[in-house]
């Protein structure tokens, strides 16, 4: 069992398309060697390295931008990673990663890790999961690493805050721009971009949307970059724009100050994470109260005495 | 029975002219005991709805059918879908099918030749000469029809993302045999979108694949003027798992795009539009595949004249091909699949079908082999000839049940084909995966009834026995596509180099252009340009579609 | 340890040209409702992708499906593109319109399971359950 522990960090270290995966499965999964394997990681390439969110609604062609942006960053010579965050069924706890399909052009490109992730119905502990993920990449020479979610459910936004920063896609006709306002999207986004602008309605969306922007402090913010996934058309410009936003928030601060609190983030996840199986025992052990909040409070007297006061 | 002058009108103009121009097959049809049968059984009062609804065989909105007098004046085409590994074997299987009595042969091609790559080809690994026959070049076409006279047959070929090359090489081939195009009669498939959402044998992206059509249409137009420049599918929509509106709906909603699309190239519709065919999948379920037709063929022609104000009575025509439902054969018990086909041929021919593949018994195993294709054929001819459908019109007609669900299935397609609309249209939709995923939804849906048994499949989830032996299947020569790739090697040697790059940069700066790409295909298939060089030129130009 | 209850992983996969995903779509999708975590890579795949995927997805169990007649080449090449990137502990089931004959030359070839047309759904599922299993068994670092 060690031997093979061995030989998975040092396929990591060798950056080997089998260890990166057999590790990010065994982060996920919270097997015992999670922790030797997450020590193990590279930190200059991660400190390094650019995290990029990707996030709408389905169908507004977020998978096929990526893709796109994929083979643009591959054209400057990049490792790329792509952690594909797709819901489970709350039900069986099932789930159909679909984004694969589009990324199928790179299956033969050893510098194009994919890892598909369904949310598996946590509540963190997907933080803490697509963390690690990113991280793992990330430390196997992946620069950029994108993480692409559905931007749906509370849980995927979250996720989009373990991102340097994050792009926010919208379509014509997906009556997008209602629910971006609503949804305060365009607040948590860093670049917006409305895609299938080849599409009816696509100017008007533009405009709207333009027209919510004025009046940001930030220039980059006003702005909204127009593509065609499909085509390739408008991706040099809204790549630029990444890195020059990129560099804006790495001199400003910014950067730093997201790295803390994803990391911050993740610790509390995976605090939760940690602590979830044990409460479950106790509670399973023992009846504390009727009241769940006062049930809970005691639970956490006993496991945790140091915090008996909360 | 009164007079009424709409039938007065139909029997003076429409039917008169089509018995002067094509007598009925008989001069009489009788029952056994001598009666005689009514070409055409109407209500006893034929009211303004009557004559909105259903009308008369041959006259708008066609409900009833294209011909005023249906199979009484000609059954429909018995045409075979055929083809496997070489251009001989299949020429082989051809000539013996004809002499078995089939009215019109249909090619089928393999896949590589479906999606524009040669075999030798990285991607066609495995696949030369399995589904249908292999062709690279226009030596194999000419392999495929020697002695097969182009004059007399009407030939469907089952080609979409590049039916214009092998279109063009039909062509070369009758040229050869002395054939001008003027007489081919035949039809193409030529349907790209259903590609998208159903099959898979997209090349291109839509918009240059709609100018590819569109160029089809207007070659055709002007030197092929019976053959049909395509074949709206629904078949394969239904087999990919849809339910009967959602096939009626697509293949509607295709259609208009397709008319759509020539008009704004300039095209003149009652031109066009009568050369426009349909492709239809006949299922298990009788009365609502009969249903299915009807509605269908309403509802097209109320499309051509209210939407796009076609005059030529012809235009509004819906003229289809059925097979029979692939997905419904069984591997169990193969003989039960023999009933099944007659089902569903007799639903084909009930909903008033121009021309019908039957499937065979063992394709749930393998290629048919030539007896089960024969027992296939002799389904077609048993309900032709003895069981007395083809002897009136329509003979559901007036049926409330099936006249309401004749409504039903129109209306709800109607709905349907809006949600496209409102999308942006099919393009739109398929690029959405909008149409894909009510597809999905309905197949997975099918199949947990199957599953959990709600839904019976005899042999398969009931009355099952345990069959000791499997019946003969047809294999197709594994050495088939090593000797394939070796003529390709050796036409390659052979022909004229420089007239093949010739023609081919020609092609590449024609499809750069807005120029009508067939008759520069033509000169490239005449040089013996292969199909792979000439749908690699127009990937550079028009890039690859890639799946969403 | 791993915890028992974390997800299967499985990657459905079409080889070769044929376009019919009808059968490979209900698959997926049944995986899915039974539990399982399925990546479906979409048609016109060639088997040396497919394997990278599974690879990189850390799939315990690859379903193929064919039903052009290919199988007899694509299957077994699946199989080979894993054992050339040194995997040999992913199991690869298929299924499609498979003559009884060909059976023992796929299973020869490596191919752990294949299913023809009729096979009971609880059959298929029975199988990606029970290949997940032994792999998760055998495989611990």
């Amino acid at each position: 069992m060690r031997n093979d522990l061995n030989a998975l960090l040092a396929g990591l270290h060798n950056h080997e398309a089998r260890s990166i995966a057999r590790a990010i499965s065994l982060v996920e999964n919270d097997h015992e060697a999670a922790e030797v394997i997450l020590a193990s990681l590279d930190q200059h390439h991660i400190t390094s390295s650019q995290v990029l969110g990707i996030t709408g609604s389905p169908g507004v062609g977020k998978s096929t931008l990526t893709s796109t942006l994929v083979r643009h960053f591959r054209g400057q010579g990049k490792r790329v990673g792509i952690v594909a965050v797709d819901p489970s069924s709350s039900i069986t706890g099932g789930a159909l990663l679909g984004d694969r399909v589009r990324m199928m052009g790179h299956a033969l490109d050893p510098d194009v890790v994919v890892r598909s992730m369904a949310t598996r119905g946590r509540l963190g502990g997907l933080c803490a999961a697509a963390g690690a993920a990113v991280r793992i990449m990330a430390a196997s020479g992946c620069s950029p690493v994108i993480i692409e979610t559905v931007g749906v459910g509370q849980s995927e936004m979250d996720i989009i805050r373990l991102a340097d920063l994050t792009l926010m896609v919208l379509a014509p006709g997906m009556g997008d721009e209602i629910q971006a306002m609503k949804a305060g999207i365009l607040e948590v986004a860093d670049l917006l971009v409305v895609n299938k602008t080849d599409c009816l309605g696509a100017e008007t969306l533009t405009m709207d949307l333009e027209a919510a922007l004025r009046g940001k402090k930030n220039p980059w913010q006003s702005r909204v970059y127009k593509t065609v996934a499909t085509t390739g058309q408008g991706i040099d410009e809204l790549a630029i724009a990444i890195d020059e936003l990129d560099a804006i928030y790495r001199s400003s601060g910014e950067h730093d100050r997201r790295r803390h609190s994803s990391l911050e983030l993740e610790t509390v996840d995976w605090a939760v994470e940690l602590l979830k199986p044990r409460l479950l025992k106790e509670l399973q052990e023992k009846i504390y109260a009727a009241e769940p909040r006062q049930a809970a409070r005691k639970l956490l007297a006993r496991l945790c005495p140091s915090i008996t006061d909360t | 029975m009164e007079k009424n002058k709409d039938l007065t009108e139909w029997q003076d103009k429409v039917l008169a002219k089509s018995l002067a121009r094509f007598p009925e097959r008989r001069k009489q049809f009788t029952n056994h005991g001598g009666d005689e049968i009514p070409r055409l059984a109407l209500p006893e009062e034929i009211d303004d709805q009557y004559v909105r609804l259903l009308g008369f065989p041959g006259s708008y909105p066609y409900t009833r059918g294209v011909q005023p007098t249906m199979y009484r004046g000609r059954l429909w085409t018995m045409r075979q879908y055929a083809g496997f590994s070489s251009a001989a074997e299949s020429n082989k299987r051809y000539r013996y099918l004809l002499e078995q009595g089939t009215t019109g042969l249909s090619v089928a091609f393999d896949l590589p030749t479906q999606i524009g790559y040669d075999s030798d080809h990285p991607m066609s690994l495995g696949e030369v000469g399995k589904v249908g026959v292999a062709i690279d070049s226009l030596a194999d076409m000419e392999m495929l029809f020697e002695q097969i006279p182009l004059e007399t047959v009407s030939t469907s070929m089952t080609i979409n993302s590049p039916a214009m090359v092998l279109l063009a090489m039909y062509v070369a081939v009758a040229e050869k045999q002395g054939v001008a195009p003027q007489k081919l009669q035949g039809t193409i498939q030529n349907d790209v979108l259903k590609e998208y959402v159903a099959r898979g044998t997209y090349i291109f992206p839509p918009q240059p694949s709609l100018r590819l059509i569109t160029n089809i249409f207007q070659w055709c137009g002007e030197n092929t003027p019976s053959f049909n420049t395509i074949s709206i599918s629904g078949y394969h929509i239904r087999e990919a798992g849809s339910t009967a509106v959602q096939e009626v709906a697509f293949t509607l909603a295709n259609g208009i795009t397709y008319v759509q699309t020539a008009l704004d190239a300039g095209l003149e519709l009652d031109v066009f539009a009568r050369r426009l065919a349909f492709f239809f999948n006949a299922s298990s379920d009788l009365l609502e595949e009969v249903a299915k037709f009807r509605a269908a063929r309403r509802l097209w022609a109320r499309i051509m004249k209210e939407k796009f104000g076609a005059q030529n009575p012809a235009s509004c025509m819906l003229r289809f091909h059925t097979q029979t439902a692939g997905y419904t054969l069984t591997a169990q018990q193969i003989d039960n699949n023999i009933v099944r086909v007659t089902l569903q041929a007799l639903a084909a021919v009930l909903g008033g079908t121009q021309s019908l593949h039957t499937n065979s018994r063992d394709e749930a195993l393998s290629l048919p082999t030539e007896d089960s294709v024969r027992t296939a054929l002799r389904t077609q001819q048993i309900i032709a000839h003895e069981s007395g459908v083809t002897n009136t019109v329509d003979p559901l007609a007036g049926s409330y049940f099936i006249e309401q669900l004749t409504d039903r299935i129109e209306r709800e397609a109607v709905e349907l084909i809006d949600k496209i609309e409102q999308a942006g249209g099919v393009v739109a939709a398929i690029e959405d995966g909008f149409i894909q995923r009510q597809i999905e939804n309905a197949a997975y849906a099918y199949q947990k009834e199957i599953e959990s048994g709600e839904r019976m499949i005899v042999g398969v989830n009931g009355f099952q026995i345990t069959e000791e032996s499997r019946p003969p299947t047809l294999r197709v020569d594994p050495e088939a596509e090593t000797m394939q790739v070796a003529a390709l090697s050796q036409l390659k040697k052979t022909r004229n180099h420089d007239r093949v790059k010739n023609s081919l940069e020609d092609l590449d700066r024609a499809a750069r252009t807005d120029a009508n790409l067939f008759a520069y295909v033509l000169a490239a298939v005449k040089e013996y340009a292969t199909l792979g060089e000439i749908c690699d030129v127009l990937r550079q130009v028009f890039g690859e579609y890639k799946q969403h | 340890m791993h915890k028992h209850n974390s997800p299967f992983r499985v990657l459905i996969g079409k080889p070769g040209l044929d376009g019919h995903d009808r059968g490979a779509k209900f698959i997926a999708r049944a995986l899915r409702d039974d539990g399982f975590e399925v990546i479906y890579t979409g048609i016109r795949r060639t088997p040396e992708e497919i394997a990278a995927a599974a690879i990189q997805e850390d799939v315990s169990a690859i379903g193929l499906s064919s039903l052009s007649g290919a199988h007899l080449r694509l299957f077994p090449a699946v199989v080979e593109a894993l054992r050339a990137a040194g995997v040999t502990d992913i199991a690869v089931l298929g299924g499609g319109v498979i003559p009884e004959e060909d059976i023992r030359q796929l299973k020869e070839a490596g191919i752990d399971e294949v299913f023809t047309p009729g096979t009971p759904l609880e059959v298929i599922l029975e199988a990606f359950r029970s290949a997940c299993r032994q792999q998760r068994k055998t495989h611990q670092p």
